[in-house]
């Protein structure tokens, strides 16, 4: 594959290295879309952008590709500045949120058209090559409109691929897709990208999508940066109630620091005492957030005894809900000062449901396992 | 799915299929009828009218009667005659198709690409000369264009203009069939153009080609089927028409074929059969340049 590409012309910038955004703002009007972002990609990673709908990741990736010009900040690959740069000068690839074929040309077209605008002598075997690593040589004399979602997804992405660009952008490439084919072609382009070693820069708001695909993944929250680091350590640790409640789900309430040692925090709410380790609290002073996974919770019927020190007990509550998912089954459980937490319970036994609405009950959770974030609104007022 | 699975399918559809034949074959035809009636009353029979006339002669010492006797020689008669102003025609309609497209595409891209909230004013300002009627509107070029008008009047003061006049020239002919073919030129490039999707524009930029190269690669070939609708709207009606070379020509060196068939039609006595030989050919002429044409760039450049 890395053979498919060598010699470029006209006035296409060479850029090799790390993607780096310096202080990047993007305002229409009066409205920022990205805000003061800065983030380093470094080469060859599977990166994924992630966050709610309308929270600038488009915008993020229209000003790598430049087709979009960000307000302030820089844009560089390597040591190549590429703030200003028109997009055909760049060494960078979009598979485009709506595909964006082009209808009149073939799927083989399709592809061997950037090859050919590089002059290229070898566009068309390119194009083949590259087909076929996205499984589609056997519809190569097709056009765009006579294929699948899925099919037109992969002739996109080869479009893209056989350039190889030094990072190609992914706006939901996904997101037509149903859910089957959609987990088969996160598979496939895991297995791609790690096939070619290009930067990937995949724009995403399904969480688990991000987690299942990413070396890394950025949380995007109203244009700005909310946290970054690997699926495993966002999910595990969260810095922000929004990134908590975003990746996966968590319980959280609000609770006081009432003391600390070196490393531990506890905190008190309802006349319940919290510890935690102080490096798993963003925030240890005042009024914080309190939250646990709700996979992390244990559910027994009996107040629990002779737990480990580092377990927290908390009860009794009331199962006001139960539901049956198949590998777990997710409990409602009120307790009285805290309001309502959920539980999932792994489905070890033959017959797994046995506690009904109504029961009393007891949750429990190993200490190292929670956090603490600010507030929300304390998040709010700061700047 | 599997080749089992979905030979079932096929199965079951060419099952139903057989049920259903009887009734499938026939629903379309009579669909038809309506369409057909349509076509028989305003196109066939005229048409066989017109085809008739054009092989009839003269009723000898009774003006303005005919009788059939398959006289081919009308058609020869004419054309040796009248050629240079069949020639003309197809002249000045090429010449007026390739100004009205050198403006409408661009006047069509604006529209669709840049106006923005302007474009629903640029559309009234395309379609408005239709509130008012095609002949007015060329006499009304008549005056812009007269010797004393302004544009006639500015150019010979900077003595810029040959012969002194715009008028009465091949000129202003051209100029104004394609001032009256222009709306039809732009609607259907303009039609096709807002159908093409901006992202797939910026794909092209994407994908290493620089702007003219968007253009060439891929705006322009989205838009064929445009170019190919507005060309013959523009081009087959200026072929025929007539009013222009009347209003803004000369009696000797701007005559089109329409005129000639008008002044059979209604000012030579006994000219029927010339002029409708001279619109049959006419007519066989423009149907073959449209295959031609759709042959070349329908079936390659369309789909
Ligand atoms: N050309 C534009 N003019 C004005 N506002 C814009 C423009 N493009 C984007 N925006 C605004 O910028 C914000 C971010 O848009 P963007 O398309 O980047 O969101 P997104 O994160 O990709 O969302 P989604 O998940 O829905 O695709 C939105 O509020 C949007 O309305
Ligand atoms: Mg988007």
């Amino acid at each position: 594959m890395m053979a498919l590409f060598s010699k470029t012309s006209g006035s296409f910038r060479e850029a090799k290295g790390d993607l780096r955004l310096e202080a990047v703002t993007k305002k229409f009007g009066d409205f920022t879309a990205v805000d003061d972002l800065s983030l380093t990609v470094p080469r060859g990673s599977f990166f994924a952008l992630l966050g709610p709908s309308g929270c600038g990741k488009t915008t993020n990736l229209r000003m790598i590709a430049g087709l979009e010009q960000p307000s302030q900040g820089r844009i560089l690959i390597g040591d190549t500045d590429l703030t200003g740069s028109r997009p055909y000068e760049r060494p960078v690839n979009t598979v485009f949120q709506s595909y964006a074929l082009f209808p009149h040309l073939t799927v083989r077209d399709n592809v061997a058209f950037g090859p050919k605008r590089r002059g290229l002598p070898d566009a068309m075997e390119k194009a083949d090559a590259a087909l076929k690593l996205v499984q589609m040589g056997h519809l190569a004399g097709r056009k765009p409109p006579q294929l699948s979602g899925g099919q037109q997804q992969r002739v996109a992405l080869a479009r893209a691929l056989v350039n190889e660009p030094e990072v190609l952008l992914l706006d939901e490439p996904l997101g037509a897709l149903d859910l089957k084919l959609r987990r088969e072609m996160q598979v496939e382009l895991k297995r791609i990208q790690t096939r070619v070693g290009l930067t990937f820069i995949h724009v995403t708001h399904d969480q688990e999508e991000a987690m299942t695909m990413a070396d890394t993944i950025a949380v995007m929250n109203k244009g700005r940066i909310e946290q970054m680091g690997t699926p495993a350590s966002l999910y595990d640790l969260p810095r922000t109630a929004f990134v908590a409640r975003f990746l996966g789900q968590a319980n959280m309430f609000e609770a006081e620091v009432v003391s600390s040692t070196a490393d531990t925090l506890t905190l008190e709410r309802a006349g319940h005492h919290f510890t935690l380790p102080r490096k798993r609290a963003a925030v240890e002073t005042g009024t914080v957030l309190y939250g646990v996974r709700p996979e992390k919770l244990f559910l027994s019927e009996k107040a629990p005894t002779d737990l480990p020190s580092r377990m927290v007990t908390l009860g009794p509550g009331r199962i006001i809900d139960v539901s049956f998912t198949g590998v777990s089954t997710n409990y409602i459980v009120d307790v009285p000062g805290f309001g309502a937490a959920s539980a999932f319970e792994q489905n070890l036994d033959v017959d797994p449901v046995h506690n009904r609405p109504g029961d009393e009950c007891w949750l429990s959770w190993d200490q190292g396992h929670a956090f603490t974030v600010a507030t929300e609104t304390a998040e709010a007022s700061t700047p | 799915m599997t080749a089992l699975a979905q030979a079932q399918i096929a199965n079951t559809t060419a099952v139903e299929g057989d049920h259903r034949v009887k009734g499938r074959r026939i629903t379309p035809y009579l669909l038809l009828i309506p369409g057909l009636l349509w076509l028989v009353m305003f196109f066939v029979v005229p048409m066989v009218q017109l085809a008739i006339v054009s092989i009839e002669s003269k009723f000898p010492g009774y003006p303005g009667y005919y009788y059939l006797d398959w006289n081919v020689f009308n058609y020869a008669n004419a054309l040796s005659e009248f050629w240079p102003q069949l020639l003309r025609s197809f002249l000045f309609a090429g010449l007026a198709t390739i100004m009205a497209f050198l403006i409408g595409y661009p006047l069509a891209y604006a529209m669709a690409f840049k106006a923005g909230r302007w474009r629903n004013v640029m559309m009234i300002c395309v379609v408005a000369p239709f509130f008012t009627s095609f002949i007015l509107r060329t006499i009304a070029w008549r005056q812009i264009l007269a010797d004393e008008g302004p544009i006639a009047s500015t150019l010979n003061a900077l003595h810029l203009l040959p012969g002194g006049h715009i008028t009465e020239t091949w000129v202003a002919v051209v100029a104004g069939l394609t001032y009256n073919f222009l709306p039809f030129m732009t609607l259907p490039i303009y039609s096709s153009l807002e159908r093409v999707d901006p992202k797939v524009i910026e794909a092209g930029g994407d994908l290493y080609a620089n702007g003219l190269t968007t253009f060439r690669r891929v705006t322009l070939p989205m838009s064929m089927p445009g170019v190919l609708a507005g060309t013959l709207m523009t081009f087959i009606p200026a072929a025929g028409d007539y009013v222009n070379a009347d209003l803004l020509g000369s009696d000797i060196d701007t005559k089109m074929v329409g005129n000639v068939i008008e002044s059979q039609f209604f000012r030579v006595p006994g000219g029927f059969p010339t002029a409708a030989a001279l619109s049959f050919t006419l007519m066989a002429i423009i149907l073959l340049m449209l295959f031609a044409y759709t042959r070349r760039f329908g079936t390659e450049e369309l789909l």
